[in-house]
């Protein structure tokens, strides 16, 4: 493997009194896209918030283990200069519904009142947007609002924004389950496309999504990571029972 | 047809013009408040009326240039005393959905809203005319900003309510910290709500008189100290409604027509800026 991103060693995390992840170890290398797959409720949409510390959000929230980014002690660092290094895309495209397309992209710059100047930030919106595929539809209306772009570009437009941060690793959290067929297969396009140059992790209850566009594959159960490994492997001669059995469509 | 089918037909369609019949009825007050008010009113509305200060009785012409401005002010002055407080609340009540001090404000609020116009200028009375030792614009403003308080929390924390939660998920996703989140992208976003809120709270106090008889108490001159009595459109129409001269009385209809107006033009602007600012998720 490539020199590690992020780092997940005997992680445990915990809402009030039930444990949502049990022991978690994990590793993903710099330019590999890593899937967490599982069923409903396993945990992999808490296991995913607790790389950028949103799961705070939810009170009652706890946690076990280490995190490392980078070699960086994921929860010794300050939140707020944790998310600025991991870009975030959502379930449901949220671009801001009252910023232009070009304040959108910049907005992690805007927001957290980074300034930079114009031609700057030209730059980095044109790079951002031709990152995530969407430069090419947007160029002739930069300032117009971001929320008449369709759910599909809406989304991409999202991507844009994360990208936009320089981001160590971004995090997908189920992106296309809000989206159709078509849209569904520019984003999954869109993640083989940015593997060069971004770390990925993402969330999806789809197993062949996670065939198509990772390299590595955990496979999540009840909260607990019962295999984790190249993805053609584990979708080829499965180690555990259970990982073939939900593989083969019989829960989940 | 059967007589059985005819017979609901028959209901159905007497139920229908009853509805529509009360319906109009309800409408009918309005209508005929604004059909007296411009019958006695438009008479007296010039140019002279709008931009002079009353005469004394006997004296012909003169104006309630005085009462306009003077809720001008009054209006600007308890804006700027509760809009802060108002959607500073408003925001606290958004985020924090259980607790005891969010229940307890909220229940505040509530109670705050159906007091009595006329309790609130006691209180005003109390805070700032008694130890001011004089009548003001200030205390004024301030019993009505007491007002308009209730209507702003409430329109801030409902508008703030039905913001998406992954507004703030995407904000907070980038780093940007929760005080900035929440100045920076829910409240631009809920801007149109508030600002509804606001101006119907606007055109509550607009024509508010109880509290003002006390406090901003009245004035025949045109007074711009904010520690002076001032006048009021709500409490010229008082003062003149209450006088027996006809002259008075006609110009009381005059004000009752402008305070309308005024009123009207208010909740006609809230609904603009309803409709136009309205943000699409």
């Amino acid at each position: 493997m490539e020199s590690t991103v992020l780092k997940v060693h005997d992680f445990s995390a915990y809402f009030g009194d039930n444990q949502i992840l049990k022991n978690i170890n994990l590793e993903t290398g710099s330019n590999l896209v890593t899937a967490l797959m599982g069923p409903s409720g396993c945990g992999k949409t808490t296991l995913i918030r607790c790389v950028n510390r949103m799961h705070e959000l939810i009170p009652g929230a706890k946690v076990a283990g280490k995190m490392y980014l980078k070699d960086n002690d994921i929860y010794a660092m300050e939140p707020i200069v944790l998310r600025r290094k991991i870009g975030m895309v959502f379930q449901k495209p949220n671009p801001f519904p009252m910023m232009s397309i070009y304040d959108n992209v910049i907005a992690g710059y805007k927001l957290n009142g980074i300034r930079l100047k114009k031609d700057e930030f030209d730059s980095i919106v044109e790079r951002s947007l031709k990152g995530a595929a969407l430069w090419d539809e947007v160029k002739d209306s930069l300032h117009r609002k971001g929320t008449f772009l369709s759910g599909g570009q809406q989304q991409r437009l999202c991507i844009a924004r994360a990208l936009a941060m320089n981001p160590e690793i971004l995090l997908f959290d189920e992106p296309t389950s809000a989206l159709d067929p078509k849209s569904t297969a520019a984003i999954e396009e869109l993640i083989v496309e940015l593997k060069k140059t971004v770390t990925m992790l993402l969330v999806t209850h789809n197993i062949a999504q996670a065939a198509r566009v990772s390299d590595f594959t955990a496979f999540i159960y009840l909260g607990e990571l019962v295999e984790f490994g190249p993805t053609e492997k584990m979708f080829t001669v499965p180690k555990d029972k259970r990982t073939e059995e939900y593989l083969t469509g019989k829960f989940g | 047809m059967n007589d059985h089918t005819t017979g609901r037909m028959i209901k159905d369609k007497a139920f229908r013009i009853i509805v529509i019949l009360l319906a109009c009825f309800s409408i009918l007050p309005l209508l005929l408040i604004l059909y007296f008010i411009t019958r006695n009113g438009i008479a007296v509305i010039n140019w002279e009326f709008l931009t002079q200060l009353p005469r004394p009785i006997g004296e012909a012409g003169g104006g309630i240039f005085n009462a306009i401005m003077g809720t001008g002010i009054l209006i600007v002055l308890s804006s700027i005393l509760s809009i802060p407080f108002g959607i500073t609340a408003g925001i606290y009540l958004s985020e924090k959905t259980e607790g005891k001090i969010a229940n307890i404000a909220r229940l505040c609020v509530v109670v705050l809203q159906g007091t009595p116009s006329i309790v609130i200028g006691i209180v005003a009375y109390i805070w700032v005319v008694a130890p001011f030792q004089s009548f003001s614009a200030l205390s004024g403003g301030v019993a009505l900003s007491i007002m308009m308080l209730p209507v702003i929390i409430k329109a801030t924390e409902e508008t703030l309510k039905l913001m998406p939660y992954h507004l703030k998920e995407a904000s907070l996703a980038l780093g940007v910290p929760y005080y900035k989140t929440i100045l920076k992208v829910i409240l631009p976003t809920g801007l149109s709500g508030i600002l509804t809120g606001i101006l119907l709270s606007v055109a509550r106090i607009t024509g508010e008189t109880a509290p003002l008889l006390f406090t901003a108490f009245g004035n025949q001159f045109m007074n711009w100290n904010l520690f002076k009595p001032i006048d009021s459109l709500p409490y010229r129409i008082f003062y003149y409604a209450m006088s027996p001269y006809p002259e008075w009385h006609a110009f009381a209809w005059g004000a009752s027509f402008i305070l309308v107006v005024l009123v009207l033009a208010f909740n006609l602007i809230a609904r603009g800026v309803a409709v136009k600012w309205k943000v699409q998720f």
